[in-house]
Parts: structure tokens; sequence; C-alpha cells
């Protein structure tokens, strides 16, 4: 039963085959039978998904339909939920309960979405392999010894173990489509402003984007369409016309014109037998008809440092108001403001989170800032030139999402180099670009993703290529042994 | 040695926009502690800020009128710092971009020249909460209604030279602020306040001594006093062989005195950078010119008008100019009676003193303008004479009703017959026959002395004019 997809679910549900609360208890018996193995869930709002799901019911018998109307998903702990913890996967907001919902989880709702619960996640979506947690690792469920990938891990885990058929995700560097990429899912990070952030607890303002995570393409397209659109709490929201995201999946890939940028396939450290999984699946791709050609984006070596400036510089900034003052964490007996502002944060926040707090208050200082932060941003500019260029000779580029396989929990204890696992995702991110993942092999019994990356607002035409791609092969239909 | 003083004022001017530069929240003033603070205010997680069109187009409107140039693409930057009343850690201000650029603002000195002084900027930002450290029992409580309200800051060249300059120029921004309604001006509420950066140079040197930055200084005498204490201390610390140091420095008016807030070691490094949750503002030429069509008439402009167009003096002119609303009212006055300047007259003498006594508003005075145009008129036909009509003020400001009404229950009217001014006359120069033969012997000087034994055998109801043509003829008769 739980192999079936969100898309899927949603046409049973319109054709009253199964009800909402029947699916939506199935997907908490797995949850509550299952998640022990993998700690996907921070947060399990049983009571009020049954209550939704009643709602749902009732729609649907009226007739209703609406793009989840009825269909279980859970939100990674990043979005604001109103009533229910919104931790961000730190001990600072442990006991906090928002006043108010996310834009996201406002729209998912009113498309009849049931919310089985809130994901695990890097403390603050500050990690890359969900080991970051104040809730502790999430676990890879091709291999509970090995990382879901992160931030988005413990999403990336339920949609992989079929814990829940969708959920949503946030992508600062990469946190979407590494973690999709580990657990053998399908994840899109839209174009940046797509998705309103408003309600999204902000890591780096500039590169955020909420995106949604599920088996397929389609399924993807079904949840961004209820997701995206113009926000006018959020001003960087793109004001632009609703669009159907699933409208070019039928579309066939003739005379669609691949780029492989060279620079990400040429790097040292990037798996041998990743590369053979990506090649095969050019080769599938060459068979629907597409062109395939060599790009180059000769300026993606500085994309790692400019992200490392940007985004600690921002978090810096916007971690400032976790200071125990208002909501949160606040220390015991604090003897003054000095101490309350200093052992709150201090015993508050993990140390991956500190560690970017004090490298982006650093690189804002006087005299470092121009040195730092506005070189940084120079270097975004520089990189968002070379993507203008690539994309002036072909559609979409396509590349590894991540250099290597997942990894195991505590391999990589040097920061640095579990920062090098977002190598290939970090560009889109700040450049602006629309970008996903999609399983495209197994080495080992453990999946492989492939990085599918568009120009700005061609989120449809992304969806279509990755669903062409999945109309020939089943990679993204296969489950974890353990949890079929 | 001779000392000049160089100053530099921060004024800081709260929008009076209905709700909040980057939130929905009502911007009043004077509610229960934190019931005007919505999820943005507090900093909640996750929330975004979205600006206020309406602080914008204030911020034009001042650029406009101190003949300021409009960015035409502004940057707000966060000013990070830890403060309890500072909910997200950061203040939403702008820095390196600010929108309105250059301008000037002329002021009046003493010596009645006009001298003109440079406005280096003005940028939008948001206020901060309050910190309340009164029944807390060492705690301090936090008032958060005040966050997000949308503040103009104007920063002026380091022009002017002395407490009173500054005064001046303070004054003149007020005014203006008022004029274009921007700001409510009330300095008690804190919604116009003022830094001054202080410093002191050898007369005829080129190059700024130290400065010393002052704080709170919530009214134009705190602000003459404060600058006038600092600069008899910074001369003193000179003087006597030591240096000034560049602090920061908060004016006591209990004492009269500044004293160290912190050093520049110890300020804080406040990390602006552009930020990334909201686009850089786009001022176009099309959105300049709705706002330039809003603009008032400005107080300079008033000025001038009034001087032209009902021959009041310049200085007249700007003292009825002083406020939009006493400008207002002197021309309803001055249409009401038909006499510009018996108008102006009342205006600024009866009417101002009246207002200073009781301690009331404009708006809320006993007398309107028509009430007072009213009366005026009364004075032009020749009803009552202007003593009188002092008298009938005073009644009507004590609420007895028109000045028609009250002169009517008084018998105030003038006496304007003839026959029965000339009985009168007849017997005072009968029951003074000394000081009658004195005047006709050359004493011309008695003249005022007949005129007032008149008046008063009157109760002043006399016509004046007509008393002294038949008093003449008369007396020299």
């Amino acid at each position: 039963m739980a192999q079936e997809t969100l898309s899927g679910w949603v046409r049973k549900l319109q054709a009253r085959e199964i009800s909402s609360r029947e699916l939506t208890q199935l997907y908490l018996d797995r949850i509550e039978r299952l998640d022990p193995q993998l700690n996907s869930f921070i947060t399990v709002t049983a009571d009020q998904a049954l209550a939704q799901a009643d709602a749902a019911d009732a729609r649907l018998a009226k007739g209703e339909e609406s793009p989840l109307l009825g269909v279980p998903v859970a939100q990674k702990d990043i979005f604001c939920t109103e009533g229910v913890r919104t931790s961000c996967g730190s001990r600072m907001l442990d006991p906090f309960v928002s006043p108010y919902s996310a834009t996201v989880v406002e729209r998912m709702n009113a498309a009849g979405a049931v919310m089985l619960g809130k994901t695990n996640m890097d403390e603050f979506a500050m990690g890359s392999s969900n080991e970051t947690s104040f809730y502790g690792p999430v676990r890879n469920p091709w291999d509970t010894e090995r990382v879901p990938g992160g931030s988005s891990g413990g999403s990336a885990a339920a949609v992989g173990a079929r814990l829940v058929p969708g959920a949503t995700g946030t992508d600062t560097g990469g946190s979407i489509r590494q973690p999709a990429a580990f657990c053998g899912i399908t994840g899109l990070k839209p174009t940046y402003g797509r998705v309103s952030r408003y309600g999204m607890i902000a890591f780096a303002s500039s590169l955020d984007q909420g995106g949604p995570m599920a088996a397929t393409a389609e399924d993807c397209g079904r949840m961004l369409n209820a997701m995206a659109g113009f926000d006018e709490r959020d001003s960087t929201s793109v004001e632009r016309p609703a669009e159907d995201f699933t409208a070019a999946l039928d579309q066939d890939l003739k005379g669609l014109r691949i780029g492989l940028p060279t620079e990400f396939f040429g790097e040292a450290g990037l798996d041998e037998r990743v590369r053979g999984v990506i090649d095969a699946a050019i080769e599938v791709l060459k068979g629907r008809g597409a062109e395939v050609r060599e790009v180059g984006l000769p300026n993606s070596h500085l994309s790692v440092p400019a992200y490392y400036v940007v985004a600690p510089a921002e978090c810096s900034s916007n971690l400032a108001r976790f200071d125990g003052v208002r909501y949160g964490y606040r220390c015991e007996n604090p003897e003054d403001l000095m101490d309350l502002y200093t052992r709150s944060r201090g015993e508050g926040f993990g140390d991956e989170v500190k560690r970017r707090i004090m490298v982006g208050t650093y690189v804002l200082s006087a005299g470092y800032y121009d040195a730092y932060y506005l070189k940084a941003q120079k270097v975004r500019r520089i990189i968002a030139d070379d993507f203008r260029r690539a994309f002036e000779d072909v559609d979409v580029l396509l590349a590894p999402t991540t250099p290597e396989l997942p990894f195991a929990l505590g391999a990589k204890a040097d920061p640095v180099s579990m920062y090098l696992s977002d190598i290939y995702t970090i560009a889109a991110n700040l450049a602006g670009l629309p970008a996903m993942s999609l399983p495209a092999g197994e080495i080992d019994g453990l999946p492989v993703g492939l990085q599918l990356i568009g120009n700005y607002f061609d989120e449809a035409r992304l969806l279509g290529v990755a669903h062409q791609y999945q109309q020939e092969t089943d990679w993204h239909a296969r489950v974890p042994a353990a949890f079929a | 040695m001779e000392w000049e003083t160089v100053i530099g004022l921060e004024i800081h001017a709260q929008l009076n926009t209905v709700s909040k530069i980057f939130s929905g929240a009502p911007t009043a003033y004077g509610a229960e502690p934190n019931r005007q603070a919505c999820p943005v205010d507090l900093g909640m997680p996750g929330v975004l800020p979205v600006l206020n069109q309406g602080a914008v187009e204030r911020a034009v409107m001042l650029g406009l009128a101190i003949n300021a140039e409009i960015t035409p693409r502004s940057v707000f930057a966060r000013k990070n710092y830890f403060y309890p009343d500072l909910p997200k850690g950061y203040q939403i201000s702008q820095f390196e971009l600010p929108i309105v650029g250059l301008g000037h603002l002329d002021i009046e000195l003493e010596d009645g020249t006009t001298k003109r002084i440079g406005v280096t900027r003005a940028h939008l930002e948001e206020d901060a909460g309050k910190s309340l450290h009164e029944g807390f029992e060492a705690m301090t409580g936090i008032d958060l209604n005040r966050a997000g309200t949308p503040l103009i800051e104007i920063v002026s060249e380091p022009e002017l030279r002395s407490a009173k300059e500054a005064v001046a120029y303070m004054k003149k921004l007020h005014s203006l602020v008022r004029y274009l309604d921007i700001c409510d001006g009330n300095m008690q509420e804190g919604s116009f306040r003022c830094d001054a950066n202080v410093s002191i140079r050898p007369k005829g040197q080129a190059e700024f001594g130290t400065r010393a930055e002052l704080k709170n200084l919530n009214s134009f005498r705190f602000v003459e006093r404060a600058i006038n204490f600092e600069v008899e201390r910074q001369i003193d610390v000179i003087e006597g062989g030591g240096t000034v140091v560049q602090e920061t420095r908060l004016y006591d008016p209990d004492r009269d005195e500044t004293r160290s807030m912190r050093s520049k070691e110890e300020a804080n490094d406040y990390r602006y950078f552009p930020d990334p949750d909201l686009l850089p503002l786009v001022v176009d030429s099309a959105f300049i010119e709705t706002v330039r069509e809003k603009l008032p008439e400005l107080p300079d402009a008033k000025r001038a008008r009034f001087v032209e167009q009902y021959g009041l003096s310049d200085y007249d002119a700007g003292v009825l100019t002083a406020t939009r609303e006493m400008g207002d009212f002197y021309e309803a006055v001055a249409a009401g009676c038909d006499a510009p300047k018996l108008a102006a007259n009342w205006v600024m003498g009866e009417f101002s003193a009246a207002l200073n006594r009781s301690e009331v508003e404009l708006a809320e005075a006993p007398v309107n303008a028509e009430g007072l145009a009213g009366l005026l008129a009364r004075i032009q036909d020749e009803t009552i004479s202007g003593k009188i009509a002092k008298e009938v003020f005073e009644a009507m400001w004590n609420g007895e009703g028109d000045a028609d009404a009250v002169i009517e229950a008084k018998g105030l009217k003038q006496i304007t017959d003839t026959g029965a001014i000339d009985a009168i006359i007849d017997e005072v120069m009968a029951n003074n026959p000394q000081q009658l033969e004195q005047y006709r012997g050359g004493k011309d000087k008695l003249f005022g002395f007949f005129v007032g034994q008149v008046m008063k055998a009157t109760q002043g109801k006399a016509n004046p004019a007509q008393v002294n043509e038949r008093l003449k003829a008369k007396l020299d008769a």
C-alpha cells in the first residue's frame, strides 16, 4: 500500500477508493512502527491530522477537488505551525509553540493536505548530514548506519521510507537536493522568490527557498502548485501569474538541449561509480531525443568559498533574535543582561550554529566587510553570469547532485569536509536558479541522485524532463527493503 | 584663546503613518504595553518586513521640502546590536544609500540675517521598543508597542555655530514636519527627538575638533542648555591641558549637565549590511511628482506671500507662519474681518497672549477664527474702539458669547453721535477751567488730558477719532 505515490493517492481519494482518515491512519501507523529506526519526525500531530483528514473527507464527499485534498504530508520543522512546536531542530526553540503559521503551511492546509507532523532537520538548517539536530541524528532508510543528508534529512528519510507520501524541505545550499539524493527521492528547490519565505525560519535569507520532496517529479509538481505563488508578506517573493507546474510533464524531450558543466564532472572527489550512474542517465535522456553538449561554468570553484561567507553573515544576523528575552530557551537564573544573553545563546545553540554565527560576525565586522561580504556578493554576480551565458546555448544543465554516496554517521567530523559535500548544489542557490535532484541509480544498495538545474522560473520544464526520465526508469519507485 | 563651536544635529522624527513601517500593527501612542505589537514587531521566528508606502511618501515629502535629491534606488540595511527592546537583534535602517540625499534649510539668525544649513541626508528606519525599569523588582519590563514605528533621521552638516543656531534649526525643522503633516511633532511623547554632535576648535582653524554626541535632548530648551554646558566643558578640558575624547554623553536636565555614557572604544560595531529581506527601494520620477502635488505651501513661501498679499512686515509674517495652524488661523481671521493688519496685530497680540495664559493649543481656543473676525469687524465699523475690544475679547474668551452679544449685554457700543460727544466735551471744558486756560495759553500737551477726561466720562465708549476732531475744534475755537 505505502508504495503508492502522492499523486496516486490524490487520484484514489478523488475516486473515493480510500478515505483520507484511512490513509492518514495508515501512515500514522507506519510512523509509529518504523520511525524509531529513523528518527525522522520531531513531532507527530496525530490528533490534529485525523481532524484534518475528517475535514478533507467532508470536502471530498461534496465532490470538491483541490490539489492535495486529503493527502498526508509532513512539514520540515523550520516552517512555523500555529499551535504546534516549531523547533528548527534546536534546543533554542524546543519550547517554542508558534503563534502563527507559515504561508507554505497555510497554503498546503488550504489545498486540503493533512499534516502528520514536523520532520527532523539539522539545527537551524545548518548541516549536510542531519547530525546537528538537537533531537539526534536522522538515519538513512537505505542503511541506518549512514546519514540521510541534510538539512532536510528528516523529510527525505520519511519520504524515502514511505512514512509520508510528500514533505516540505528548504534549500539554502543544497538542503533539499542532497538529502533527496541520499534517500532516493525527488526534491525540487524552486527559483528564489517562487515560494514565500514568510514563516520559514530564516537561515540565510538571500539563499533560502522552500520546496517539495516526494517520490516523483509529478508529486513535486503537484505539491509546488499548492506551495508557490506571490505573497505580499514576503517582499522577495516574485509576483507572477499562477502556473501549473505539472503542465509540461508529458512534453517529449526531442530537441531538448542539455548542458553538462565540465567543472561538475572534472572535480577531484567525484566518485567514479557516481559518474557512471550519471553517464547512464544521460544515455536514457538521449534515447528520448535530448541533445547533450558540454558547457563551461568557469567560476564554479568560487561557489563554496562565497557561500561560506554570505550564508554565515546572514545567519549571524538572522539568529540574533534568539536572545532568551521573548521566547524560546532561556538560561536558569541569569545574573544580569549579559549573562542572560551569553548563557541562553551558549546553552541554546549547538556547535555548528555557533561556528557559523562566529564566522558571520567576523566577515561583517568593520574592516573585513569589503574583503569578505562585499567580495562574496560580487562572486555571486559572476557565478550568475556564468549560468546566464550557459543558458544561452542550452535549456537545462545536468550534473551529479553530490560527489559521493551517503556517508556513515560520524564520518565527517571536520566541518570543511562536510561543507564540500554541497559542492555541486551551492551554485544554484547563489544564482537563485531552480534545481532538482532525482534518483538515477544505485551503488551497493545506496541511491544516487541526478541534478537538473534550470533557468529562472523554468521549474515546469525541469519537472517535465525528470518526469520523462521517470517514465523510462524505476529508481524513483524503489523503496528500501526494511520499509517496503 | 577664542573658540568656535561646531554643531551638527541628528533629528529623529516619528512619521505619522497609521501602521508601522514594516508591519500592519497600529502606531497610536499610549496603548497598554505590548498590545500594538504583531509577530513581525515581536521579532518572531520566520517573520518578514514589508515596507509601508506611507512612510516612503512622507520621506520623499520631506526631501522635496528641503530641496534635496531623492535617491532613485535606496537600500535598507541591518544595524546589528543586542538590546532587550530591539526584538530582532538588529534595527532596519538605511546606511550607505539613504532615501533623501543632500538638501538644505534656511534659518534666521538673531541679527535678522538668514543662514543656509546643509542637510547631509535623511533616512528611514524603525524605532525600537521601550525598556521599563520601574515596578518590576530587579527585573526590566519590555514594551514593544513602539517597536517598528517609522522614523526619519535627518542629519545636518556640521554648520551650526552656536546653541542658538542649533535651536533655530531644530525649530525650523519642527515647523516644517508639522507643515508637511508627516510628524505630529510631539516632543513629550518622543515624536521629535534630537542628538547633537558638539565640538570646539580655535577660531580660524579649518579642521574639526573631537566631538561628543549628546543624547536625550527632548526639548528646545534642553538642546540649548546641553550644548552650552558641553561647550563650556570642552573649553575647560582643553584649556586645562586635557583632550576631548570621542564619546556619547547623556544630558541630565535635573542637574543641567552632560555625563559620559560610553566611549568610542566601547561603541558597538554595528556590522551594517543590506537587509536581504527587503528589495532596494526604487522611487521613480512619477512617484516623486505625485508626492510633489500633495505638498502644502511651505513656511518660507507662505511668509513671503503674507508680506505680499497682506502687507505685513517680514517679522510679523514670520511669526504668523511659524506653524501651519497659526497661518491658517490668521488667514481665516483676516478674511473674516477684511483688515489684515488689524488681524495680524490681534492674532499675535491679545489672542496669542490669551493662548499662553490659558495654556491651550490653538485648536482648543475658546475663541475661534470666526469669533475673532467678528470682533475685529466691530472695530472696523467703529461699533467699538480697540480698547473696548480688549474687554469684549476677555468676555468672549470666558465664554460669554460672541462679540455682538457681549457688546449688547455690556452696553459697550461706541458713542458716535456728534451731539452727545459735543455735550460731554462742553462739560469737561466747563469742569476744568484752569487746564483750559493753560492749553489756550500754548500748553498743547494738555490736549491728551482732555481726551482722557472725555474718554473717562464715556467709559471709553466715545469714538476716539471723533473725540479728537471735535475736541480740537472746540478747544481751538
